[in-house]
């Protein structure tokens, strides 16, 4: 999957989740929580999104490699390869 | 506004057979040296006073690594600095100072420093919507507002010349929009002395927002005698010491981020740690371990966050400054207790109260074998009941009865009043029991277990939502007919919000109009009280009388027993 099509399916996943969020004005290096303003349960209705989505198992301990759009998408592109 | 908050509970304090306790409590307390009890300076200027300024009160760790320490005699001069600018700026005693940002060390020089000054301190939440920042400060009659240019563009610059009592907007740092004032230039200039206000046990300090039913939120009334509460219960529920390390999680904008993370505390002598950061596993262990934490005030949601990572996070992790865990918001349920004790060494101490009654009530002391799942004891001087309503009177159950919890007014934190409603004020009070809105039951020996909410509250990570306030907004939206809102069960959060809602002709109940709706509601609302699921229906279950029955949505979401449905309108069946 190319990172285009990862960080389109995650913004997807997050304007679903907090649907106040314009996609267009998302910022690669916005933090979800204190930019975008996520809650930590709204962050954690992403994490369990993605993980269908993807069917990742995505462990608490790296919750903090999706602060940001960037970081996400970097973590699920090679969590994805090493996956399949 | 000080003749409308004519406290009518206060006077017992004195009077109750209670009181001596609470007697007692009041002369560990210093007073002022002129006379009179001010919050500020059992906080924070007594213990300058007394030779302790060198004293860290706050370790503070900025969401960018940021590590701060200030110490008591730092936080006392920021404090007059703060005191002095407000008076520079013509703001005067019984003002009101509305508090709308993240946990930043100005946030709490503002607080203390409006205490100091004779104002009255009413926090709000930074992740409200711009919906309830308005309508608390509408109902509060905001004279001053501390927050950060972001939260001020975002939810109160559209609304702010429609709120004539608003004379002082301070922004947090350098620079500020038009109409405002950069805090940072304003806090040099001031002077680092400022001979604390006068105020009288009995003077209002501070109006907590909280939820109803029906209707607008309420301002809950404290009063500078709250203090009495706070740091006796700090000491008795939260093993609260001099020189602790002590970390409330909770948020300022909360009243256990008032009460226990600011009051308590530091008028208890402890060094307080300061997150400015939002829950994160690796962090919160690393804050536990490193800054060597010695009492820990937490709350559910986020002992079921630690939960879920599983005990490998925490491994090789060195707890052994810990000494006190407790947590706050909703009930605890057993295995949390069983799972802190496995982790940490040591069990939860889980303890019960609300805006209302200012502090803990009910807890699990350090002397108390715990019964996990149980919210504990009364504390000393609290005298509660479990009860049934009958009209205007009030019946004791027997222990193992579910019914209301109920308390003896008349300790110092009570509230004083619900800001000019009185009406609403008096009817929480039966034949001289505080009804409590709670539905509890007492064991044989004497613990408390809580069962529900005794309304359609809703409480969601330990803060109470009104489902009218919700629905209020939801309904703003064009497409909505109607709503109702309530309270499911939810794995982390205790209870998350629903919304149930009917459409208006032309409009098409779909994923697109869910996400609309819902996105509405958070802008206007903020993600902590908007609906994180909305469903659409042909109708809504009423009333004859054309009430919407939030109790029957939820009984039938959750596969309750039904109930009484004789009120029921015929085609809602």
């Amino acid at each position: 999957m190319s990172p285009a099509t990862l960080r389109a399916a995650f913004i997807e996943e997050l304007t679903t989740v907090a649907p106040d969020i314009d996609p267009a004005m998302v910022g690669d290096d916005d933090n979800l929580q204190s930019d975008l303003g996520l809650d930590s349960m709204d962050f954690l209705n992403l994490i369990t999104a993605l993980h269908k989505r993807f069917a990742l198992p995505i462990p608490e301990a790296d919750y903090p490699q999706l602060a940001t759009t960037a970081l996400a998408v970097g973590y699920l592109s090679t969590a994805v390869r090493s996956g399949s | 506004m000080g003749s409308e908050i004519i406290r009518k509970y206060g006077a017992d304090v004195e009077s109750s057979p209670l009181a001596t306790g609470w007697n007692a409590a009041r002369a560990r307390l210093d007073g002022l040296p002129g006379g009179g009890l001010n919050i500020a300076h059992e906080a924070v200027d007594r213990h300058v006073l007394a030779g302790h300024g060198a004293r860290t009160a706050m370790v503070w760790l900025g969401r960018d690594g940021t590590r701060r320490e200030i110490s008591y005699a730092e936080l006392s001069a920021d404090v007059s600095r703060f005191a002095n600018l407000l008076t520079v700026h013509g703001i005067r005693r019984g003002d009101r100072l509305f508090l709308l940002a993240g946990r930043v060390p100005e946030l709490y020089v503002a607080a203390l420093g409006a205490f100091k000054a004779g104002l009255i301190v009413s926090p709000l939440f930074a992740a409200f919507g711009p919906e309830p920042v308005r309508s608390r400060m509408e109902i509060g009659r905001a004279s001053v507002l501390v927050t950060t240019e972001q939260l001020y563009q975002r939810k109160v610059a559209e609304w702010r010349s429609e709120l004539p009592s608003l004379k002082l907007i301070l922004i947090i740092g350098e620079c500020a929009p038009g109409n405002c004032i950069a805090l940072g230039p304003e806090m040099r200039k001031a002077a680092d002395q400022f001979d604390t206000v006068a105020t009288n046990p009995e003077d209002v300090a501070l109006i907590h927002f909280t939820s109803g039913t029906t209707g607008k939120p309420k301002g809950v009334v404290h009063v500078h005698a709250a203090i009495v509460a706070h740091v006796e219960t700090g000491r008795l529920a939260l093993d609260l010491r001099p020189g602790d390390i002590y970390w409330c999680t909770a948020d300022p904008g909360w009243v256990t981020g008032m009460s226990y993370g600011i009051i308590a505390p530091l008028a208890s002598q402890v060094t307080m740690i300061v997150d400015e950061a939002e829950f994160d596993l690796e962090r919160w262990y690393t804050i536990l371990e490193r800054e060597r934490v010695n009492v820990w005030y937490t709350a559910p949601t986020a002992i079921r966050m630690l939960m879920r990572a599983g005990a490998e996070a925490s491994k090789g992790r060195d707890f052994s400054a810990l000494r006190f865990l407790a947590s706050v918001g909703e009930p605890l349920n057993a295995e949390c207790v069983i799972w802190g004790h496995e982790i940490f060494g040591k069990p939860f101490h889980d303890n019960w109260w609300q805006s209302e009654t200012g502090g803990i009530i009910i807890g699990n002391t350090r002397s108390m074998d715990i019964k996990p799942g149980s919210m504990g004891k009364p504390m000393p001087g609290i005298a509660a009941g479990i009860v049934e309503r009958d009209g205007q009177t009030v019946r004791e159950l027997k222990d193992g009865a579910i019914g209301e919890l109920a308390l003896r007014p008349g300790w110092p934190s009570m509230m004083r009043a619900y800001l000019g409603e009185e009406e609403r004020y008096k009817k929480c009070f039966v034949d001289g029991w505080y009804l409590t809105g709670d539905l509890a039951m007492r064991d044989a020996d004497g613990y408390f277990w809580f069962v529900g909410r005794a309304d359609d509250l809703i409480k969601s990570a330990g803060h109470l939502i009104g489902p009218f306030e919700v629905e209020s907004v939801l309904i703003e939206h064009p497409a909505v007919a109607e709503a109702a809102v309530i309270g499911v069960p939810d794995e982390t959060a205790g209870e998350v919000v629903k919304a149930f809602v009917t459409l208006n002709l032309g409009y098409a109940a779909d994923l697109a109009l869910e996400r609309e709706i819902r996105g509405h509601a958070r802008k206007r609302l903020g993600p902590a009280v908007a609906p994180r699921d909305i469903v659409f229906r042909d109708s809504l279950p009423r009333t004859r009388s054309g009430k919407i029955m939030r109790r029957l949505l939820r009984a039938r979401e959750l596969g309750l027993p039904e109930g009484d449905l004789s009120t029921l309108e015929g085609d809602a069946k």
